[in-house]
């Protein structure tokens, strides 16, 4: 899966997301749930806008240095008899991975959940040498034996699917016979997963944060699925966005203690796991052999440009949790398989206006985002800052903000038509108005009330009613 | 090839590519105040405190009745077959006779992948938490050749011997007791584990299921005399 999602223009996906009742109750569920505890764990802290500082400045200075952090990162990785590999773009890294996985006549290959893996579109070309690449998040499992549906959030993927469906998948492909309860779900997920560690050729993770200092990797699940993936194959493959380094341990602990709290209200998740090279001399399980591939893939064009605080995201998800329209629209409907508002700035730079102009759109510059993220990125600003250069570059919106805007202008600079426009407002729309509700309304009202209501005009207009005051 | 990469990065940067850079002084420290100042036994009464949130099982016990509490934990948990790192350790709390039960396997790295079968077989793990963090209610392992990475994983049930004096506030301290051996030229441990209660997953509507791909069950015994 690259890192769009095909599944039809932004309209058509947005209206799909809007209709999909049992998705937008899970993701309000989700975001209601996830957010609470973000804030308890806050809380517990009492001093969180200093840890955002913290996270904030030790983001800020390793994108300003670093070329240098990853020249120490591999020079300490070959140190500890890793090897390194630099790509450009996804096709370079691709080669790069399939170059090895071949010639190690690897055909099973175990993954943990990565996004730039996705990103690149790893598992398709490992898929076209013949692999088979297995993924053991129990969230990306479940996608992945539904026929790859897409992920719809960055730290829950299958967040848009019920129990129930999940089940059926189950019984359809991995003659599953039990029922609908999580824990019998998980369990088979389990046995069915054990195997596959055990008999894979090549473990693939991705990379939460690198440490420069040490040439180390680590890698963050509640599951422990990473653990597995890069103790039992022979060769181990990690993958990691450019950006996604820390300068020492100290570095990764904070960062790591932002991002648990952040993502799932926990002071840790259940494995943080920092790896150094392949195993040791006289070590009997881990990798023999170990790969970091660094990605750049579009990464070095946002640098020193106004978006380049968008790198330092360490992919909590905190954004995405308090968007009221990502609680909307869903996940799919970004097109992406970064989503929220980390999404909508993101892919329009990794993947260019022309696929994802609507995503700039998608927010209502509330800034709960900007609020919510521990490495204090401006969110809502960048946001602002794509519609900009939107409209420079098109010469105008996707969306009809234009003329809506122009509509609103013109009543609004003649004081006649706006005394005209508000006084025959309540008449015109008289016939959809329901208990001063418009539900089905006229015109250019439709694609609001097809998914909400409207308030209906008052009858007494603002200007009568503070003249009539007036004269009381 | 590397050269280009960081080139392009450096010219984004608007300068030349850096070849040393000092690590700055953070203006912001939070992380060095967390439960600054508490006792060893302030300290415990954290962790404890965090375990019930991890369903994490904590047990007190001093090293007179550590063998007693680990075969009561053991039964607890229905037995053997068990798994356990060759750690010295368990001779210096008088636990030797442990070693010898007919269902414990002690690693031996000689016997290679034979140790992995063992490990997939076990119903318990154990092993010792050199840096225990109170904060969180992680233990942290400094893996070698000696204690797989796969004990802590593929059993069952984990079972952790913490001695009291492991504890510390957060993973803060860990995290500079690991640079000062690099600073002292130690070798990093191959692999580092900071492990905080069962495996779990909330991927399915958001329901907490505990035991996912590791272990189904955790147990903390901490050694107040240790």
């Amino acid at each position: 899966m690259a890192m769009k999602i095909n599944m039809g223009e932004f309209h058509e996906r947005v209206e799909k997301g809007i209709h999909n009742t049992f998705m937008r109750g899970a993701v309000a569920g989700a975001q209601e749930r996830l957010r609470t505890r973000r804030l308890e764990a806050a809380e517990e802290l009492g001093n969180w806008e200093e840890w955002r500082a913290l996270g904030e400045e030790i983001r800020q200075h390793t994108l300003e240095n670093l070329d240098y952090y990853l020249m120490q990162l591999s020079e300490n990785v070959k140190k500890r008899g890793g090897h390194v590999f630099f790509a450009q773009t996804a096709e370079e890294a691709n080669d790069y991975i399939c170059r090895v996985v071949a010639s190690k006549q690897a055909k099973k290959i175990v993954k943990s959940k990565s996004m730039v893996t996705e990103e690149i579109h790893m598992n398709a070309a490992l898929e076209k040498l013949g692999c088979e690449v297995i993924e053991t998040d129990l969230g990306e499992y479940i996608l992945q034996v539904d026929d790859h549906d897409p992920p719809s959030h960055i730290v829950a993927p299958a967040l848009h699917k019920n129990k129930e469906q999940i089940r059926d998948v189950f019984q359809e492909k991995l003659a599953y016979t039990k029922t609908e309860k999580p824990e019998e779900l998980a369990l088979h997920a389990r046995h069915m997963l054990r195997h596959e560690y055990m008999t894979a050729d090549v473990g693939i993770t991705g990379c939460n944060f690198a440490i420069a200092e040490s040439g180390s990797i680590t890698l963050v699940t509640n599951e422990g699925n990473a653990d597995l993936v890069t103790a039992l194959p022979k060769t181990q493959i990690t993958v990691m966005g450019m950006e996604r380094i820390v300068p020492t341990f100290e570095e990764m602990e904070v960062l790591v203690s932002l991002l648990t709290r952040s993502a799932v209200g926990q002071k840790l998740t259940s494995y943080i796991t920092v790896l150094t090279g392949p195993r040791d001399e006289g070590e009997v399980d881990g990798p023999e052999e170990f790969h970091l591939v660094i990605v750049d893939n579009g990464r070095s064009d946002i640098l020193g440009t106004a978006f380049q605080p968008v790198l330092q995201c360490i992919r909590c998800a905190a954004c995405v949790n308090v968007c009221p329209v990502y609680r909307h629209i869903g996940g799919h409907s970004y097109g992406s398989i970064y989503s929220g508002p980390i999404g909508a700035v993101l892919s329009p730079l990794l993947g260019g206006y022309d696929d994802y102009k609507e995503l700039p759109y998608a927010s209502t510059l509330c800034a709960a985002c900007t609020e919510a993220c521990p490495v204090k990125i401006p969110l809502h600003e960048l946001l602002l800052k794509h519609r900009q250069t939107i409209v420079e570059r098109e010469g105008k919106a996707p969306i009809s903000e234009k003329l809506a805007m122009k509509a609103f202008g013109l009543g609004a600079a003649s004081s006649l038509l706006y005394k005209l426009g508000s006084k025959v407002a309540p008449t015109a729309v008289h016939p959809f108005t329901v208990n001063d509700r418009i539900s089905k309304g006229p015109g250019p009202l439709k694609a609001w009330t097809d998914i909400r209501e409207f308030p209906a005009p008052e009858k007494e207009r603002f200007r009568d009613w503070l003249k009539q005051r007036g004269n009381e | 090839m590397m050269e280009a990469f960081l080139q392009r990065i450096a010219s984004r940067l608007g300068r030349d590519v850096r070849t040393s850079v000092e690590r700055p002084q953070w203006k912001h420290a939070p992380q060095q105040t967390v439960f600054q100042g508490y006792s060893e036994d302030e300290l415990l009464d954290v962790l404890k405190n965090q375990c019930t949130r991890i369903h994490t099982t904590l047990i007190e016990t001093n090293s007179a009745e550590l063998h007693d509490t680990v075969e009561h934990v053991i039964h607890a948990h229905g037995g053997g077959p068990i798994i356990i790192a060759n750690d010295e350790r368990y001779e210096q709390v008088g636990l030797s006779s442990f070693l010898k039960r007919e269902d414990v396997y002690v690693w031996d790295a000689t016997r290679g992948r034979h140790n992995i079968e063992a490990a997939e077989r076990a119903n318990i793990g154990i092993t010792w938490s050199d840096i225990t963090l109170a904060e969180s209610g992680t233990v942290v392992l400094l893996n070698n050749q000696n204690q797989g990475r796969t004990i802590s994983f593929l059993p069952t049930t984990y079972v952790a011997l913490i001695p009291k004096s492991t504890i510390v506030p957060r993973m803060t301290q860990a995290a500079r007791l690991i640079r000062e051996k690099m600073a002292r030229g130690e070798r990093v441990p191959s692999c580092i584990n900071f492990i905080t209660g069962p495996s779990n997953s909330a991927d399915i509507e958001m329901n907490l299921v505990v035991g996912v791909h590791g272990p189904v069950k955790a147990t903390y015994i901490v050694i107040i005399d240790r």
